[in-house]
């Protein structure tokens, strides 16, 4: 996921990142259009389009020729129209996003999520998230990409992972319906069976958590006089459009016991949804104002940040503009999706010498109608 | 610009998250205020006992000397405040320009609050029937009749939800602090002017800053002080009171639906009492719980209505330091337009007649804020929905009902006038419970006593009454 840019300037690194993504690019164009390795879905695609991916897209640049990918797509069956063909007959994972009301959104995976998590599993510093050490996934259950990722990256690692029942279709529908005291207790309830693994002496270190979950976590745990610290948690990962800088500097000044140095607690933001995998964080900082900066894993999957009125033009670096990903994995192919979130474009560093988004936020045009952070 | 912090019991906190203050008429930013979340208040909810043992540890004499310290540097001194320094003249313009109050309105209520806690010692010796503070101060005690009698603090700091733009309100939790208990504000995004300045103003004179924490924020920090705070109040809508009632946590402050009652003995004098009238309806742009926004009279309503109209309907739009500017603009245009449809609606009811129609369009729409001039209206019956209203601006319903059928019909009201010599009405009135502050003879609405309860004695929504029994050790 990383460059090794050793003795090389951002410049010659960056130069490197782009031929890589060029030529994975090109490649995966040729599996996803190709007949013999194509899926269904996109062999069909390729019936209606003005141009033959096959030949005429060459580099990333190209994919800009595709039109944008319409995540309704994912909604209802057959599922099997998104396995390539040469993949046919590898055991097949459905994943599911949304679905609260109607026809959920599916994704099909076969390797995807292990690949992606093992890739980050090498951002994680061991002394935080010591190998062989025991993981809580707190977080949505049921047919969820997340639940399996995190179980992998816990075995990766050399550790068991404990989970517990959190439905987050069943939390949007008591935010729906205004029954506030019912989404308490629902937190609660998951809050208590967190606790409960995490007070059973299994010695867990390290956990996967949503920001509304750490925080109740940490209340919770302090009402029983103790705290995420104190229970022996020393690595977490988390993900979510709450990740403010602000909420990020509340959580370590003061839900994790201060700075990394200071409490022992390292928390790491992840950005990412089951389209794309994940992108990780620069390591964020008190002398850098916990500004959030994240790197798509390229050349897997690719991060821009695009003009509001036209998404085929990047945004100057610094400016704001709307989320927009692409997937490029022999599972799946997305030429170009418009997340919900908006953010500032960041500039390439040695870690990531590719472009990387800032201050993510819900897209102010659906801000108002989106539930957000519900879990 | 000033940049204010939050206060966590005493320790200034300035967040990454900030939201501007902004200028009603000029859109200019006037400060830009640290936004904290409801966790933080959560977590800070800890040392809420410090606060009330450092307060504890001045005794009740010497608080009430200090209130009446702050009471002086609040009307008269320059505060620290945030990263500058506050004057008199700057709260003043500050306040004007982000609640769109006039200046003379907002000196107004600036010299209500310093009144207040000036006479603390009285209001306090009110409101407790003369109890020594010190057996509050210290749980129990002798009252004087030989028996013991105790009173256990509810909660160690009062809480409180502040209200956007509405700077009288301010009166209500002041005396907490010469009770020995501490102060837990969420300021209104558009007045924090009041809590910053008293709070300054409190600490200058003396007063231990971990006694005191103001967390500006979201819902989620009104949401959190309410549900953690023991006791707390709140100021919104009648949704908001509505949600609360039953919690005896919480203090809920919305509409008033005060109203002045004229009894069939005085009503043919109606004419002696209309500056009265005029005065409820008007003052502080009739944007106060306290405001009359129902006369009830069985007869000459039609008259008195348009009495009032011919005074009320020409006030027009004045800028905000003009001394005779008698209307606060609506800082959230939406807001004004929003209320005003709803009048129309009820103004086009068969049976309500709109007096102050013949004197203008009542809507001002400037760029950035709005204006309503005062409406008055006639109901010929209290069926009639306007004559349950109550909006934030000058607007009174002159209600025709027969006064055997008032107190079926007045609703709650929180402060009522009754402009009458007849015994039983007044006995009536004296016996309902719909009326909270009663008024005999006549007082304008808007003229409160400070010693007497407001909403309920506040002792007794800090304070609980309960057995304590001595007997020696041997």
């Amino acid at each position: 996921m990383t460059v090794d840019t050793t003795g090389s300037s951002l410049a010659e690194s960056a130069a490197v990142a782009r031929e890589r993504l060029d030529a994975h690019a090109y490649e995966t164009v040729q599996w996803h259009f190709h007949e013999s390795t194509g899926s269904p879905f996109w062999l069909e695609k390729k019936a209606g389009l003005s141009f033959d991916p096959l030949t005429e897209v060459k580099c990333f640049e190209d994919l800009k020729k595709f039109p944008l990918f319409e995540d309704d797509w994912l909604r209802g069956g057959p599922v099997r129209r998104w396995v390539p063909k040469g993949l046919d007959g590898r055991p097949t994972y459905v994943f599911e996003t949304g679905g609260t009301t109607g026809i959920p959104k599916s994704r099909v995976v076969i390797d995807d999520f292990r690949t992606d998590y093992e890739l980050f599993s090498e951002t994680l510093p061991d002394q935080y998230f010591p190998r062989g050490a025991n993981w809580l996934m707190l977080g949505p259950s049921g047919p969820r990409r997340l639940r399996l990722a995190v179980e992998h990256l816990c075995q990766f690692r050399g550790g068991i992972s404990f989970c517990i029942d959190l439905d987050p279709r069943w939390v949007v529908k008591l935010i729906k319906k205004g029954w506030m005291e019912h989404l308490e207790e629902y937190k609660k309830h998951c809050i208590d069976q967190a606790i409960t693994v995490l007070t059973a002496g299994h010695d867990i270190k390290c956990m996967f958590t949503t920001p509304k979950l750490l925080e109740s976590l940490a209340y919770g745990l302090a009402e029983q006089g103790t705290s995420i610290q104190e229970i022996g948690i020393t690595g977490i990962f988390s993900g979510g459009t709450e990740f403010t800088p602000q909420w990020t500097r509340f959580c370590v000044e003061e839900l994790l016991g201060g700075p990394v140095e200071e409490s022992g607690v390292y928390m790491t933001p992840t950005y990412g949804n089951t389209l794309m995998g994940l992108a990780c964080s620069r390591p964020i900082t008190a002398e850098d104002g916990y500004k959030i900066s994240y790197y798509a894993p390229q050349p897997r999957a690719v991060v821009e940040v695009v003009d509001f009125e036209d998404h085929t033009r990047v945004v100057e670096p610094g400016g704001t503009g709307r989320v927009k990903l692409y997937t490029m994995t022999k599972e799946f192919f997305v030429p170009g999706f418009l997340e919900r979130d908006e953010g500032e474009r960041e500039a390439p560093y040695q870690a990531y010498p590719w472009d990387g988004v800032s201050g993510v936020r819900p897209y102010h045009v659906f801000a108002a109608q989106t539930t957000v952070g519900v879990y | 610009m000033l940049t204010l912090p939050a206060l966590r019991w005493g320790k200034l906190y300035t967040s990454l998250d900030t939201q501007e203050v902004i200028h009603f008429d000029t859109g200019e930013p006037i400060a830009k205020i640290s936004q904290v979340n409801g966790g933080m208040l959560q977590l800070d909810i800890k040392h809420a006992a410090r606060a009330r043992s450092v307060l504890r540890s001045i005794p009740c004499s010497e608080l009430l000397s200090l209130c009446k310290k702050a009471a002086s540097i609040f009307e008269t001194g320059s505060v620290p405040m945030g990263d500058g320094v506050q004057s008199v003249d700057d709260f003043i313009h500050q306040q004007s320009a982000s609640t769109g109050l006039p200046e003379h309105m907002c000196r107004s209520n600036m010299k209500k609050n310093s009144f207040v806690l000036a006479n603390m010692t009285e209001i306090l010796d009110a409101l407790t029937r003369g109890l020594d503070l010190n057996i509050l101060s210290r749980g129990y005690g002798e009252e004087g009749r030989g028996v013991t009698v105790s009173y256990q603090v509810q909660s160690p700091v009062l809480g409180a939800v502040l209200p956007n733009n509405s700077p009288g309100v301010h009166t209500l939790w002041l005396p907490a602090v010469a009770l020995q208990i501490g102060l837990l504000l969420k300021p209104g995004s558009q007045e924090p002017w009041t809590p910053y300045r008293m709070i300054a103003s409190f600490i200058e004179a003396g007063i231990p800053a971990e006694a005191f924490a103001l967390y500006p924020g979201g819902h989620d920090v009104g949401q959190a002080l309410l549900n953690r705070c023991s006791r707390s109040m709140v100021f919104g809508s009648q949704q908001t009171v509505e949600q609360y009632a039953g919690n005896p946590a919480v203090q809920a402050h919305g509409p008033g639906f005060s109203k002045i009652i004229i009894g069939d003995d005085v009503v043919d004098r109606w004419e002696d009492y209309l500056d009265l009238m005029v005065e409820s309806v008007f003052s502080n742009s009739g944007r106060s719980c306290i405001n009359c926004s129902g006369i009830w009279a069985s007869r000459h309503t039609e008259q008195i209505a348009a009495a009032l109209a011919e005074r009320l309907g020409p006030v027009d739009v004045l800028p905000p330091q003009d001394e005779k500017a008698g209307l606060a603009a609506f800082t959230n245009k939406q807001m004004a337009t929003g209320t005003w449809a709803m009048v129309q609606k009820d103004l086009a009811e068969s049976g309500v007649n709109d007096l102050t129609a013949a004197f203008g369009d009542r809507l001002v729409e400037r760029d950035r804020c709005a204006y309503l001039r005062p409406v008055v209206a006639t109901a010929n019956s209290p069926d009639r929905a306007i004559a349950g209203k109550e909006y934030m601006f000058p607007f009174v319903g002159v209600v025709q009902c027969p006064q055997k059928d008032l107190l079926r019909k007045i609703g709650t009201t929180l402060v009522c006038t009754a402009l009458t010599r007849d015994e039983q009405l007044i006995s009536d009135l004296t016996e309902s419970c719909l009326v909270d502050r009663l008024n005999i003879g006549p007082i304008p609405t808007n003229r409160l006593s400070w010693l007497q309860p407001h909403e309920g004695n506040l002792i007794d929504f800090l304070f609980r009454s309960r057995a304590y029994q001595i007997a020696p050790m041997v």
